[in-house]
């Protein structure tokens, strides 16, 4: 591999990590609330309000069930707006945020779904509100598996940033297919394949390790 | 003329109880679709007493105990905790007040994701204490409930009798007016139920510290409740002293869920037995308070020598109150007459339960 293309991958690796923590950050930040809006909101949640439980669901079935490179297509009007084009790594962090949004809200939902509600009863029995609730007993005992399904989210981002590369994001999915597979470039192709197996076991290895430090259930 | 006695000469004799009431219910209501879960319940749990509430799966406990911190709400009736109604209170309102009002769990409830200290600091946190005012007066339930040592551990590292002493710990926390005990011994072994049971008994002498158990175990009521009430179907079937319900039980419900621990007269003789007056007459004897301390069989086989043979039977004590039943045949038809009437002079209860025609 000559010295341009091993810059050409350094800059790949920096793009890709890029796009995944940062589209990764804003649907941790978004996701967990609407998680916990979809657990509370539910039929015998501590906030049940059916309808706006109906509608936050369909909105992330809507927003899952659309294939990542359709939406991030159809977003390109909205990535104008908030990033001022449509074209580059910056701008491929948008679809990749809302489309991790809803997917890992879900994730989310399904470690607060598991809290046993004794817990619940038990902090209402001493005076919580839901506000306390959501911030000693939901949040707290739910940890684990929020912090398990952010590595998964994030695992997934990586595969999905290779198809911003459609839209001109760059990063590793991009130089594999301009490079290694237009230009017949096998190394790398091999170069991208091991790189990208060392980030995703990189990252699945400090989730993994962060889970165990937090979890305390038996 | 004649005297007109005044109401308050013979209404309520204002005895023993001028303490008020603890809780208060009256005529609570709770259906669950056509179920009715509380169909017209009235009862108090007077200061510093321990009033177990006894009942099957199902009989509506677990409801009841849930309306008086408002968790659950009757659908009529009224729920007076020290005098106030909190039945039609609002959930922001009741927050303050479910604090004064501690609540033990069967599977202890504890955060996993917090330690030990952290988990009894909890109230404290949540009624507002400064960090170091709510783990001081942890420690100090930490060591009422003998697990200083564990402070720093998480609810993973302990046994379940450990656990619940957390539990207990956890809802002394915020210095409450009542202990609310939800079957907190039925998921630990025997000898860890009376660790706890003696050191809630321990706790409300010390600290004068009024407790509702629910439990589906006798064993439980029988070991530190003063009071018993007894709940079938909805309804308050039976209450009293612990000590003479299980000496003389009036309803079906308490008398099958005494069977456990009252001695029965063995199935294979039960199962012998006629109504027709035809040979050994097979008894049962029932006595309590000071009447059980008397040597009644020995007074009575001075009496009437070899009239009778004791099959099966004992003496418990409830509440220092000894509570006597006994089984015993009377072989000799002629003299069942003089054995009821001696037994009868000693204020027992005896039933003759049938006639054993082939004894062994």
């Amino acid at each position: 591999m000559t010295p341009v293309l091993f810059d050409l991958l350094l800059r790949s690796v920096w793009e890709t990590l890029l796009m995944t923590f940062a589209a990764g950050l804003i649907s941790l930040i978004a996701g967990l609330p609407l998680g916990l809006a979809l657990v509370a909101t539910d039929r015998g949640g501590i906030a049940e309000n059916l309808s706006v439980n109906r509608l936050a669901g369909a909105i992330v079935n809507g927003f899952r069930s659309v294939p990542f490179i359709i939406l991030l297509v159809a977003l390109i009007p909205v990535t104008r707006l908030i990033v001022g084009t449509a074209l580059g790594t910056a701008a491929a962090i948008v679809p990749l945020a809302i489309a991790a949004t809803p997917y890992y809200a879900r994730i989310a939902e399904v470690s607060l779904r598991e809290v046993d509600r004794g817990l619940i009863e038990a902090v209402r029995a001493m005076g919580g509100n839901r506000w306390t609730i959501i911030r000693e007993v939901l949040v707290p005992e739910a940890l684990p598996g929020i912090v398990a399904g952010f590595t998964v989210t994030l695992v997934t981002l990586i595969g999905a940033s290779a198809m911003a590369g459609a839209i001109g994001a760059g990063g590793l999915g991009d130089l594999a297919i301009r490079y290694g597979y237009q230009r017949f470039e096998t190394s790398v192709m091999v170069a991208v394949v091991v790189v990208l197996i060392a980030i995703v076991c990189g990252i699945q290895w400090l989730g993994d390790r962060l889970v165990e430090r937090i979890d305390h259930r038996a | 003329m004649n005297s007109h006695p005044t109401v308050a000469a013979t209404a309520v004799p204002q005895d023993a109880e001028d303490k008020p009431d603890v809780v208060r219910l009256t005529d609570v209501r709770r259906h669950f679709g056509k179920t009715a879960a509380l169909d017209g319940v009235s009862l108090s749990v007077r200061k510093g007493e321990i009033l177990g509430l006894i009942g099957r799966s199902g009989a509506g406990k677990s409801t009841l105990i849930r309306c008086l911190n408002g968790l659950e709400r009757p659908d009529s009736g009224r729920v007076l905790i020290e005098g106030r109604d909190i039945a039609g209170v609002s959930e922001k309102q009741l927050q303050p007040l479910r604090r004064k009002i501690g609540m033990i769990f069967q599977h202890f409830n504890l955060l996993s994701a917090k330690t030990v200290e952290e988990n009894v600091a909890l109230p404290l946190k949540i009624e507002g204490l400064p960090k170091a005012a709510r783990f001081k007066r942890a420690a100090e339930l930490l060591d009422l409930v003998g697990l200083s040592e564990k402070a720093k551990a998480y609810p993973s590292a302990l046994s379940g009798g450990q656990k619940q002493r957390v539990g207990i710990a956890r809802a002394l926390a915020a210095r409450p007016a009542l202990l609310l005990s939800d079957e907190a011994t039925s998921a630990l072994d025997p000898e860890t139920t009376h660790a706890i049971l003696a050191l809630l008994k321990d706790i409300n002498k010390k600290l004068d510290l009024t407790i509702l158990l629910i439990t589906h175990e006798m064993e439980v009521v029988r070991n530190i409740a003063d009071r018993v009430v007894v709940i079938d179907g909805g309804r308050i079937v039976e209450e009293g002293a612990v000590w003479s319900v299980f000496a003389n039980p009036q309803s079906v419900t308490t008398r099958s869920l005494l069977s456990t621990i009252r001695p029965q007269l063995p199935d294979h003789i039960a199962k012998k037995l006629r109504q027709s007056p035809d040979g050994e007459a097979i008894l049962s004897v029932d006595l309590a308070g000071p009447h059980a301390s008397s040597p009644l069989l020995a007074d009575l086989s001075a009496e009437l020598p070899n009239a009778f043979r004791l099959i099966h039977g004992g003496i418990d004590h409830i509440q220092e109150q000894p509570v006597a039943r006994f089984f015993i045949g009377v072989p000799d038809p002629s003299r069942l007459t003089p054995v009821l009437q001696f037994l009868k002079g000693r204020s027992a209860r005896v039933e003759v339960l049938g006639y054993d025609a082939r004894p062994v």
